[in-house]
């Protein structure tokens, strides 16, 4: 797939467990994906798909226990991130790879200031202290679009709107200029202007810093205007992926088909109800060998309550995970 | 902060007022003869007289005035007498106990020491003890350290006072024979010798006051720990590569002492009156075994002048709580 550039992330095989009362829930299930730099990744998939856990465990980021990490290799800048020791991932939280979250309500420390929290990581993985570290947290929230730094540099979290809490959040996954940002459901709390505001502010800051950048999401219409190329996951694995036009016209994977139906028609008919996807998604509490998907897909045949298909190219860079596709794959080549 | 310290400060004098008034009725609804204590041989009609020579032929609210401008004007002035020698107070008179003759302020500052050192010295050290256990109790939640820790002060939270001190007592004192069962008060500290004397005797008061506090305060810090340690903006600290100490001393601890420091102060006054029994078990005759004989002898300028000391320390250390509260949590602005 990627023959010309090396990839700045690339994961293989990876796979998460989580141990509860019920048993073991394979959260991740074999996931193998690259990312290159400059790429702006979309992933997408329904609560509980794992696109969260999978994000969080390249960092070590999941609490353990519950979460285990079994087995996989994430390489980054030609290391294992899961091999590493706390003393050198800590490093790469907040100096190469940033991160930002869901909720910018709770996402910031109440008790500190904004200025504070920013200057943090600038302490610790730059060595900036006093003057150096404030003049660059104040260059960053210019950068990050929030009027008036020098007034609001001291002020505390709860005297700023959501919207303005993402971009301070933003601004402190940016601190050390990081090669990759992780944005896991930046907008899912912000009203709509918000979100436009939002996107708005990350499409301009990758054409400026040129980082690659991991979006989770699952609002199939902001990976439509942000994404270079999608991931879409179902119950801990990825079912298919594709850049950006080609899933949205040709949509393979019954479930991404399904997905995209669910996007309600601003214009056209009204009398349509909107449509959703029949059943609930699964928890995956025995790891696998048969499609998640079989019990709400149309299409679903003997194969798919048996053996457990495998992420295959289809078309060019557009690789899917079903049975109804294999014997295409053989004719395409 | 420092308007809304002013007016705080300002609405405490009519609430203090109201509780001495409260007190004042209740006390004098409290049945009991200040005179029953003396001897049965003398006669009635004298002891209506050593009644009326307490003040107790008055009507109720000459008796709370006059109690008003003794505790509130003639013993200040008292005070700064003593401190000055300039003679302010003339000859005003002070609040006199009725079992000694003396006034209850000299008393009061007679048992002072003896509770500020056993009981003071207990609430430090639970707190000292305490807070540590709770952070680390949490932090490793369902630990072999939590498990005993949390154990440890369920113990201590239900187990009386009484009880564990007279087991104490009968350990260390009767078969160890390491600590005196009795705290002397006549004890002074001169040097090294006498004051690992000091030392052996306010161990076991304080070691049984000190587990029942830190007990209470452990607790509470454990499971403001917990709150906190699932919040999320301490995954976004420790996504910023932030090492786990600083995550759990800087990020977790500051929002984790908020309530605590609340709880912490408020107990503070309980330190005055609240050690009674254990007082009582060791006896050290400190304020709460004052109150205790006072009560008993129906003593009622010093119930009522204790009393109210206790509920003056309430007020201020509600005051302060919420103070330390603004000064620790932002979000909490008093204007």
């Amino acid at each position: 797939m990627s023959e010309d550039i090396s990839p700045v992330l690339s994961v293989k095989d990876l796979k998460v467990v989580f141990s509860t009362r019920k048993g073991e829930v394979h959260a991740v299930n074999t996931i193998n994906f690259d990312l290159n730099s400059g790429e702006l990744l979309g992933v997408v998939g329904e609560s509980g798909s794992g696109k969260s856990v999978t994000m969080m465990s390249l960092l070590s980021l999941l609490p353990s226990p519950p979460a285990k990490i079994n087995g996989g290799t994430v390489s980054f800048e030609g290391k294992d991130l899961l091999k590493m020791n706390q003393k050198e991932i800590r490093k790469i939280r907040g100096g190469k790879i940033g991160f930002i979250f869901q909720d910018p309500m709770t996402s910031l420390n109440p008790v500190f200031s904004v200025g504070f929290q920013i200057m943090e990581p600038l302490k610790k993985h730059m060595g900036l202290t006093g003057r150096k570290a404030q003049d660059r947290a104040l260059e960053l929230l210019e950068l990050v679009g929030i009027p008036d730094p020098k007034k609001r540099f001291k002020d505390y979290p709860h005297q700023f709107s959501g919207g303005m809490r993402q971009r301070v959040m933003i601004a402190i996954a940016l601190t050390c200029n990081p090669k990759l940002l992780i944005a896991d459901e930046p907008t899912t709390a912000l009203d709509v202007t918000i979100q436009a505001q939002i996107l708005e502010l990350v499409r301009d800051l990758r054409k400026k810093l040129g980082m690659a950048i991991i979006w989770i999401t699952h609002d199939l219409g902001v990976i439509a205007g942000i994404a270079t190329r999608v991931i879409v996951m179902y119950a801990g694995q990825i079912v298919e992926q594709a850049n950006v036009d080609e899933l949205f016209a040709n949509p393979q994977h019954p479930y991404t088909q399904a997905l995209i139906e669910t996007i309600p028609a601003v214009r056209g008919e009204r009398t349509k109800r909107l449509n959703s996807i029949r059943g609930q998604a699964p928890t995956t509490l025995i790891e696998p060998h048969f499609c998640s998907f079989h019990p709400r897909c149309d299409f679903a045949f003997n194969k798919c309550t048996s053996i457990n298909p495998q992420l295959i190219e289809q078309r060019k860079n557009h690789l899917v995970a079903c049975h109804l596709f294999e014997d295409k794959e053989v004719a395409v080549g | 902060m420092f308007n809304y310290t002013i007016r705080r400060t300002l609405l405490a004098i009519p609430t203090l007022f109201f509780i001495s008034l409260a007190l004042f009725l209740l006390l004098d609804l409290a049945p009991g003869d200040p005179t029953a204590q003396l001897p049965l041989t003398i006669p009635p009609e004298v002891r209506e007289k050593i009644r009326l020579a307490l003040g107790l032929g008055e009507p109720f609210h000459i008796r709370f005035l006059l109690w008003l401008e003794q505790f509130f004007i003639n013993e200040p002035l008292h005070l700064l007498t003593e401190l000055t020698g300039v003679d302010f107070s003339g000859d005003r008179q002070r609040v006199i106990s009725w079992q000694s003759r003396s006034p209850v302020m000299d008393i009061v500052v007679q048992r002072l020491p003896q509770t500020l050192w056993v009981v003071g010295m207990s609430y430090v050290m639970g707190t000292i003890i305490a807070l540590p256990i709770g952070i680390i109790s949490a932090y490793r939640q369902y630990s072999w350290f939590d498990q005993i820790g949390t154990f440890v002060s369920m113990v201590g939270f239900s187990i009386p006072t009484f009880f564990t001190g007279v087991l104490l007592i009968v350990i260390f004192s009767v078969h160890l024979g390491w600590f005196p069962s009795i705290y002397d008060t006549t004890h002074v500290v001169t040097d090294w010798g006498s004051l690992i004397v000091q030392i052996k005797q306010m161990i076991m008061p304080t070691m049984v006051l000190a587990l029942y506090n830190a007990a209470q305060i452990s607790r509470f810090m454990r499971a403001s720990m917990l709150d906190n340690l699932n919040q999320d903006y301490v995954r976004t600290a420790r996504a910023k590569g932030l090492r786990e100490n600083v995550v759990l001393l800087v990020h977790v601890l500051r929002n984790s002492m908020i309530p605590v420091v609340t709880v912490i102060a408020i107990g503070v006054p309980t330190v005055f009156g609240g050690a009674i029994i254990t007082e009582q078990v060791f006896k050290v005759n400190g304020l709460g075994q004052l109150l205790i004989t006072a009560i008993q002898a129906n003593d009622i300028p010093m119930v009522q002048t204790l009393t109210f000391i206790f509920a003056v320390l309430i007020v201020l250390f509600n005051l302060l709580a919420d103070i330390l509260y603004g000064i620790l949590d932002p979000r909490i602005r008093y204007e």
